[in-house]
């Protein structure tokens, strides 16, 4: 058998994050540049130093572009990581294997985007692109119109309703609610606005959808051994998976035997098989949230309740502060800010090192996905001994 | 490659793995590709079989009947065509041929009816219904979908 070479071999040692607004002046290059200095600053690290680079395909700043901005020095490690939502994790496992198999020493993952002020992608097209030619000319426009279809069955599966949805959103503006860098700190969402929101797509609301956010962060990983130098306390990658399962189709995963088990499954039976952490081990999650529905998906997906079970999952406010799983414990892509899951990995250090605003108490370990529905990604990270 | 009038509607992108697909449809009739090894329907239409990656693909002309295996009905913001007529409907069809082809289309209550034709109220999960086509703009044809029997 393989030994599994990646297991605690990288750490994130260094965090930062702009600001989130619906609009912030910088461009996505100053923003992003600003961003993975600081986080090199809080690990205590040169950008000299720095000789590994991830982000997103989607991500307009080239690794030439930030590597000339911040002086890294010569690089030796590069990767992007496409389908949108589903690469955030992915930048980071990329990262972990490059420095547990001696690819580079100093890596640095990141996302800068301005979705809250530059535009909605859908809204500029003329014609359907080629992935969307049996989909977009039907008026499935939009990201929430191809989830709202799988919504839609799942509800006729499983059971859930609308409620199991507000669970969703309620619980994870709560967390917002505690979150001063959250964009909806100060707005509380009640179960009768959520009912009575407009629709969007149904069975979708209004707060079934993320946000629309400008923000930019990254994070800063070494190896384990180097960790120990670094000032924060180093967050380990335990484990790491991708998930790319068969006849699967970017977000219209239409054709395939069921559409109802997604990226998820697969991703996760890589993520737990070199894991020393299961499911019902994990202390915290942080769970991409791009649409309400792919909480439950998710649940189902990384294996806390069965194929059906994730809505009735949420009763009884089980992914609160002190339910069962407490998820998005910054408030998430719903409601801290859309910057395409990469929040959810900076949050998920903060876990780990004590410092949420939303403290599970004595957090050991945390699950961190991408999105579901498209080719996707997930860490366990774990807090160093 | 065709492009659409920033007021009409999206149109497909037809290039050679779909063009036999897009042919069908402009002589009313759902053509689908079939693995000449295993008689699996492959869909999309692509070069390769997934279940024989030896065999050719043929192509096949299908019943044109399924059933709804999923629904949405948007509201704005859509893009300006589609925002005219919301909200309308989106379903999914599972075809009677295999069910775990799905195709999406919209459901009207007769040729030439608008995307919002159907009281979203009137839809269900299971609903029987039936393929005909309709000229999107030019010479593009797509399915759209009545209630089987109608």
């Amino acid at each position: 058998m393989l030994r599994p070479v990646l297991k605690d071999a990288a750490a994130i040692v260094g965090i930062a994050q702009t600001r989130f607004a619906k609009r912030l002046e910088p461009s996505e290059k100053a923003l992003a540049a600003q961003v993975i200095v600081a986080a090199l600053d809080e690990a205590g690290i040169a950008p000299s130093e720095v000789d590994g680079f991830a982000s997103y395909t989607m991500e307009t700043n080239d690794e030439v572009e930030i590597a000339k901005n911040i002086g890294a020095g010569p690089v030796t490690f590069f990767s992007q990581v496409g389908y949108g939502g589903g690469a955030g994790p992915a930048c980071v496992g990329h990262l972990a294997m490059a420095i547990a198999t001696g690819q580079c020493r100093v890596g640095v993952a990141w996302r800068a985007r301005k979705r809250g002020s530059g535009g909605r992608p859908w809204a500029g097209a003329a014609q359907a692109s080629a992935n969307a030619t049996w989909t977009r000319p039907y008026g499935l426009l939009r990201p929430v119109d191809e989830i709202a279809m799988l919504t839609r069955r799942y509800m006729h599966e499983s059971g859930a309703t609308r409620e199991h949805l507000a669970n969703v959103a309620l619980a994870v503006r709560g967390m917002a609610n505690r979150n001063p860098n959250a964009v909806m700190y100060e707005k509380t969402l009640t179960r009768d606005e959520y009912m009575a929101a407009r629709w969007i797509s149904e069975p979708l609301c209004l707060f079934d959808n993320c946000l629309e956010t400008d923000g930019a962060l990254a994070c800063v990983l070494v190896s384990a051994e180097r960790a120990r130098d670094c000032r924060p306390r180093p967050v380990l990658v335990h484990a790491f998976g991708q998930g790319l399962p068969p006849q699967s189709h970017t977000m219209v995963n239409y054709w395939c035997e069921d559409p109802l088990r997604g990226p998820a499954w697969t991703c996760a039976s890589q993520l737990y098989r070199n894991s020393d952490i299961r499911a019902q081990d994990l202390d915290v999650a942080q769970l991409y949230d791009a649409f309400t529905p792919l909480i439950p998906l998710s649940l189902e997906g990384y294996g806390f309740c069965g194929r059906g079970e994730g809505a009735a999952f949420t009763e009884g406010g089980a992914l609160e502060l002190g339910g069962r799983l407490p998820i998005n414990t910054s408030g998430g892509g719903l409601s801290e800010a859309y910057v395409h899951g990469f929040n959810l990995i900076l949050e998920g250090v903060r876990q780990l090192r004590g410092t949420s605003t939303s403290q599970v108490p004595d957090a050991e370990t945390c699950l961190v996905t991408g999105g579901e529905g498209v080719p996707t990604s997930a860490l366990i990270l774990r807090r160093a001994a | 490659m065709t492009t659409a009038a920033p007021s009409g509607p999206l149109l497909p992108p037809i290039d050679e793995d779909s063009a036999p697909f897009f042919e069908g449809c402009r002589r009313g009739e759902l053509r689908m590709q079939r693995c000449s090894a295993t008689g699996r329907l492959i869909f999309p239409p692509r070069p390769m079989s997934p279940f024989a990656p030896h065999a050719e693909p043929t192509w096949t002309t299908l019943s044109g009947r399924g059933s709804v295996w999923s629904f949405v009905v948007p509201h704005p913001p859509l893009l300006p065509w589609y925002a005219e007529r919301a909200p309308y409907n989106v379903i999914l069809v599972a075809l009677d041929e295999d069910p775990h082809v799905r195709l999406a289309g919209n459901l009207v209550a007769g040729p030439g009816a608008s995307l919002a034709s159907v009281d979203p109220a009137t839809l269900r999960i299971g609903l029987r219904v039936r393929a005909i086509f309709e000229t999107l703009a030019g010479d593009v044809v797509v399915p759209r979908w009545v209630r089987d029997g109608a």
